[in-house]
């Protein structure tokens, strides 16, 4: 199989760039929508986290898969998620991944390699072992990624799925982004150990902490783990540190936390770390970000549009689909 | 009928779940809450808005994401005479703890005659565009775990009276409040301490001619249905369970009597639920009353759909009552 260098050439590099500034342009404009009375439910953003998102996300090849939760719509964006599928699952339309049944960020298609988790966490961290147990079992050279929050490493599934698949040296990469909060409780309430990483000495595999808002060293150090899952040399927990600069979810103002916290981790945006390294190294002009701009927010806008002039499903396909045939 | 004596202020759904849970931790120093989010943050719902404040940590524990976890040390604290009040952050993670729940809180009093005197309460219920994993109605699947008692208020002065019940009660107690009601239902409720039985119905509504046996938010699509039929000259009774488990036959049977034509309306789903029981328990215990067939209107088996024309499929409507009432006048 074609895999990618640990080196991301221009090219890649460029993609990394879109993906991020698209996440973040999708995620700006449902903040908008929300706070507008436009959707009829919920949002999670991952505004700040985009490093991750992406930068793991990226480290995966076709066929592998995904496993993101309610806050990581961004990182299904390099497996194939469109911003009009995006649109079309907060708008409940026909034409979402879910024809209308699910929410939020609670979508997926397996052709491309990404789960539609649930709401209940880690539910996933599980699934995408079994996965990789699938894998396994076939003798595929294929690997499962799986996304959590520190909030959700509280839950036994967690510790219960970080052992068997150690324990059966599944090839799967288990990544956990610690933003500081699960909801309104800070990590001090959630854990005594100073890195979720330090959990992985207990299950006998590699734990390893990066900067969460370096998309380099996201994607290097997701990507060592992909090669070595792949290669049948088992697990790997990476820990990303960010902080979540928005609330819980669209109506969190999130007054727990200090306002100077949030000033500082909105200074350390991953987008703008990232344009200064491209730049630095003479790939991105003033004049190349605009017109990715530009073109992001077409794709944005032409999302919107399409979500809102799609159909609704009709009311009795609620009860179709529950069972396969 | 909600009694209403003076004393009373206006008091909406969740500000009566509040002000039972604050009342409780007053009167029993043995009372204490455990949940995600509860402290400084009053919860997702905001139902212990400002008790950490007066209670202390010590007394309002946020719990980091661990149902199984803390539902069992809840068990472990009932056991040493404590009285926890668990908090889901939504009723659907209940199933995150439902085996401390079925296996060992509810069957512990069978096998030791020790009392596990611990609620366990959330937001249920549907027809908020919440989707799959936050709009469940999940007390059918309790209700049918021996050593379990399951409430589900439809009304502010029952959410109160039955809460403070369920502190005081002796056994594990699951509480569901319907989060559409939060807010939504308000009615003028006595300030002063009171209790509502757990196991007793109540006759929201006196009638003749149909009986609807609901609880929880469909209450309030009974009695609007019932409003309608009254225009068209038919009398319905609306008795209101309050407790899903155990059920009072009693009013039910007795409500049957007089009406003899039974409408059974829930939100859970519809199959081996508790329209199946309060249908088996009139057909047993009734039959010579009925003059009719019971009908059933519930969610359908299926999941809670996200997307609006979905979810208004979904839900059973003051319609689909007032066709039911019409069907079954015509016997
Ligand atoms: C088992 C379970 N309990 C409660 C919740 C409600 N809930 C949704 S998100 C969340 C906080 C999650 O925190 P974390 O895992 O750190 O992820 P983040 O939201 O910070 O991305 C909670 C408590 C849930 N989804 N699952």
């Amino acid at each position: 199989m074609q895999v990618k260098s640990i080196e991301l050439g221009a090219k890649e590099l460029m993609d990394v760039y879109y993906y991020m500034r698209l996440g973040r342009a999708i995620e700006d404009r449902l903040n908008l929508l929300y706070k507008g009375g436009k959707l009829p439910g919920a949002i999670y953003l991952g505004t700040g986290q985009e490093a991750i998102e992406v930068g793991a996300s990226y480290a995966l090849e076709p066929g592998d898969v995904i496993a993101t939760t309610h806050r990581d719509m961004i990182a299904q964006l390099p497996r194939g998620l469109t911003p009009r599928e995006v649109f079309s699952q907060h708008y409940g339309r026909i034409t979402s991944l879910t024809r209308g049944k699910g929410e939020d960020n609670y979508q997926g298609d397996l052709k491309r390699g990404m789960l539609a988790s649930v709401s209940m966490l880690p539910n996933f961290y599980p699934v995408a072992a079994g996965c990789s147990l699938a894998f396994k079992i076939r003798k595929e050279k294929r690997v499962a990624m799986a996304y959590c929050g520190e909030g959700a490493t509280s839950v036994g599934d967690w510790h219960e799925t970080l052992n068997i698949a150690s324990v059966q040296n599944l090839p799967v990469v288990f990544i956990v982004i610690n933003n500081g909060y699960a909801y309104s409780t800070p990590v001090f309430k959630e854990m005594k150990v100073a890195n979720v990483a330090d959990r992985a000495c207990a299950y006998g595999i590699p734990g390893i902490v990066v900067d969460g808002n370096n998309v380099i060293e996201c994607y290097q150090e997701a990507k060592k783990a992909v090669e070595r899952a792949r290669e049948g040399g088992g697990p790997t927990l990476i820990e990303a540190k960010t902080m979540r600069i928005r609330g819980h979810a669209g109506h969190d103002p999130a007054t727990y936390v200090a306002k100077e916290i949030i000033d500082l981790w909105t200074k350390r945006d991953p987008i703008v770390r990232f344009e200064n390294y491209l730049a630095e190294r003479g790939l991105l002009s003033e004049e190349t970000k605009q017109n990715m701009i530009n073109r992001i927010n077409n794709e944005v806008e032409d999302a919107v549009q399409f979500a809102e002039s799609s159909p609704y499903p009709d009311g009795k396909e609620a009860i179709e689909d529950v069972y396969a045939a | 009928m909600s009694m209403q004596p003076s004393g009373d202020r206006e008091t909406t759904f969740i500000d009566a779940i509040s002000q039972a849970l604050w009342e409780e931790m007053e009167r029993d120093q043995s009372v204490f809450m455990m949940g995600e989010d509860i402290g400084i943050y009053g919860g997702a719902f905001k139902a212990t808005k400002g008790f950490i404040e007066h209670f202390g940590p010590e007394r309002i524990i946020d719990m980091p994401i661990a149902e199984e976890g803390f539902i069992g040390m809840a068990v472990g604290a009932a056991l040493m005479g404590m009285r926890p009040v668990v908090e889901m952050q939504y009723a659907d993670f209940i199933s995150c703890g439902w085996d401390q729940i079925v296996n060992t809180a509810a069957k512990m009093h069978y096998r030791t005659r020790e009392a596990v005197p611990m609620v366990i309460r959330g937001p249920s219920g549907a027809g908020l565009r919440a989707g799959p994993f936050h709009s469940q109605s999940p007390e059918g699947w309790f209700a049918h775990v021996p050593g379990l008692k399951v409430v589900v208020p439809g009304t502010p002065y029952d959410a109160k009276g039955l809460l403070k019940s369920a502190i005081r009660d002796n056994n594990p107690v699951i509480f569901f409040e319907h989060k559409y009601l939060y807010r939504r239902l308000k009615e003028s409720i006595p300030t002063s301490d009171y209790t509502v039985p757990i196991g007793k119905a109540d006759v929201e509504r006196e009638g003749d001619d149909i009986t609807i046996i609901t609880y929880g938010a469909m209450l309030q699509i009974a009695l609007e249905a019932a409003r309608r039929a009254q225009d068209k000259g038919i009398s319905v009774e609306v008795v209101d369970l309050r407790t899903i488990y155990p059920l009072d036959k009693e009013t039910i049977l007795n409500s049957i009597a007089k009406t003899s034509r039974a409408i059974m309306l829930y939100e859970d789903t519809r199959t081996l639920g508790i329209g199946a029981e309060v249908s088996a328990i009139i057909a047993e215990e009734g039959f010579e009353y009925l003059d009719g067939p019971i009908i059933r209107i519930s969610a359908p088996d299926a999941p809670v759909p996200y997307s609006p024309p979905l979810e208004d499929y979904y839900l059973p409507s003051v319609d689909d009552v007032v066709s039911a009432i019409d069907r079954l006048s015509a016997y």
